[in-house]
């Protein structure tokens, strides 16, 4: 077992994608499924899985790229800590590219002297900050609940080995209070949705109880083809039984229960606190800042980061694609002046952004 | 962004560290975030630097079994 090639059998994909049609069949109406995770647009997108379907199963991305939903204030917040003098600003390398208010980023600010560093894992920091003793070091913590427990443990490790010059900038945020927001949106109309993987590694599958509830199908999906489509092929299945539940198909990481120690990891360094989603506008209580016992490792506090009334680029129509309401083809400036090399929003920026993967994989 | 990789764990040093073959590259993570105890030859997930979960085999076999199953009644 290596835990990939199997999951890639064409045959086993060739399979599931026949049972995919007699389910579709059964259901005998057309079905929106929304994919939330970026890595799932992603892979959908390499495979060609959207082209494997039937007519009338439609896979539309969801808000699940922390990149993509990223605010425009929030990136001129990140742009404004890299220009202090003196500061190391590191990063996810996704975050390089993406434009703040009037087109500035990251990758610019750097080519024009800023010290904007490109780090794999939050770990990395304690390694440059203990190299760098005399500088501040500023982290970008981003990402969903897959991301926010590593940042929180690289955290409690820097106060154990009482390191003072480092600090988090925060902008994670929370899947499940944007799923309950698109649930009740009456623009949006899904039957079910592909539940993200990963973060479903650590918050389990009852995080999800509310989706039910609300009458969706939830299929908590891997990443490999045949995760996919069978997660499609179970997804249909529910819908014509009519019972929606929570179904893990990744079950051979994915606990009902989660990570519990990596969620009690992340509810120790950080709390929830109201936060502002591109395309979705402010979600009570969807993003993590550090808690009061943390404050010095708060770049937000450390450093007094200014309110700022930052401007999406009017023509982006991002926050209506991270909605599920737009496909990426029906933006005026897709593929003509927004391209990968040449991004107008996030959801160009980063390959995991429905428009990236529109853009290269059709 | 939440892209994760699963990897066989090769050595496991007394700091919480383990260095993990993820594709035939050896990348060291932190084992701090498991709430399931590991040894050297498991499986696990790895992302951005850490081990976020084992990989239960004895589950993914069944899942593929089953899997298979679909496919022996499709082949004639």
């Amino acid at each position: 077992m290596k835990y990939l090639e199997e999951y890639r059998n064409p045959l086993l994909a060739k399979a599931l994608l026949d049972r995919i049609a007699a389910a579709a069949n059964r259901v005998g109406r057309p079905v929106t499924i929304m994919e939330v995770c970026g890595s799932h647009t992603q892979a959908i997108g390499r495979y060609g899985i959207r082209k494997l379907l039937p007519p009338g199963i439609r896979l539309i991305s969801g808000p699940g790229c922390p990149v993509c939903v990223t605010s425009a204030s929030d990136v001129d917040k990140a742009l404004w800590l890299a220009c202090r003098e003196g500061l190391i600003f590191t990063t996810f390398g996704d975050m390089m590219r993406v434009p703040g208010t009037g087109g500035a980023s990251l990758q610019r600010l750097r080519a024009s002297g800023a010290d904007v560093r490109v780090v794999s894992s939050a770990l990395d920091c304690i390694a440059l900050a203990e190299k760098e003793p005399k500088r501040e070091v500023v982290f970008m913590g981003i990402g969903f609940e897959t991301t926010a427990p590593t940042v929180a443990s690289m955290v409690r490790t820097s106060r154990r080995k009482g390191i003072g010059n480092l600090s988090v900038f925060s902008v994670h945020k929370i899947v499940p209070p944007a799923l309950r927001l698109l649930i009740r949106d009456p623009e949006i109309k899904l039957d079910g949705f592909l539940c993200p993987g990963h973060v479903s590694i650590m918050l389990g599958s009852a995080a999800y109880a509310f989706l039910p509830e609300a009458g969706k199908a939830a299929i908590i999906a891997g990443f490999e083809p045949v995760d996919i489509i069978e997660g499609v092929w179970l997804l249909l299945e529910q819908l014509g039984k009519g019972v929606p539940e929570v179904v893990i198909q990744y079950s051979r990481v994915v606990r009902p229960e989660g990570n519990p120690r990596a969620m009690a990891v992340m509810e120790e360094v950080f709390e929830t606190r109201d936060a502002q989603w591109r395309g979705l506008g402010t979600i009570p209580e969807s993003g993590l800042s550090l808690r009061a016992a943390y404050a010095q490792f708060d770049a937000e506090r450390r450093f007094a980061v200014p309110g700022i009334q930052a401007e999406d680029n009017p023509g982006c129509s991002c926050g209506t694609v991270l909605r599920g309401v737009m496909d990426p083809e029906e933006c005026p400036l897709f593929r003509r002046l927004c391209t990968p090399a040449n991004p107008v929003g996030p959801c160009m920026v980063s390959s995991e952004g429905s428009c990236a993967a529109h853009y290269r994989y059709g | 962004m939440c892209i994760a990789f699963p990897g066989k764990i090769l050595s496991i040093a007394e700091n919480g560290l383990a260095i993990v073959d993820i594709g035939g590259i050896r990348r060291e993570v932190c084992l701090d975030l498991l709430a399931e105890e590991v040894r050297t030859g498991d499986y696990v997930i790895s992302h951005a630097g850490y081990a976020i979960q084992r990989i239960d085999e004895a589950v993914a076999r069944e899942d593929l079994e089953l899997l298979r199953e679909i496919l022996d009644d499709e082949v004639p």
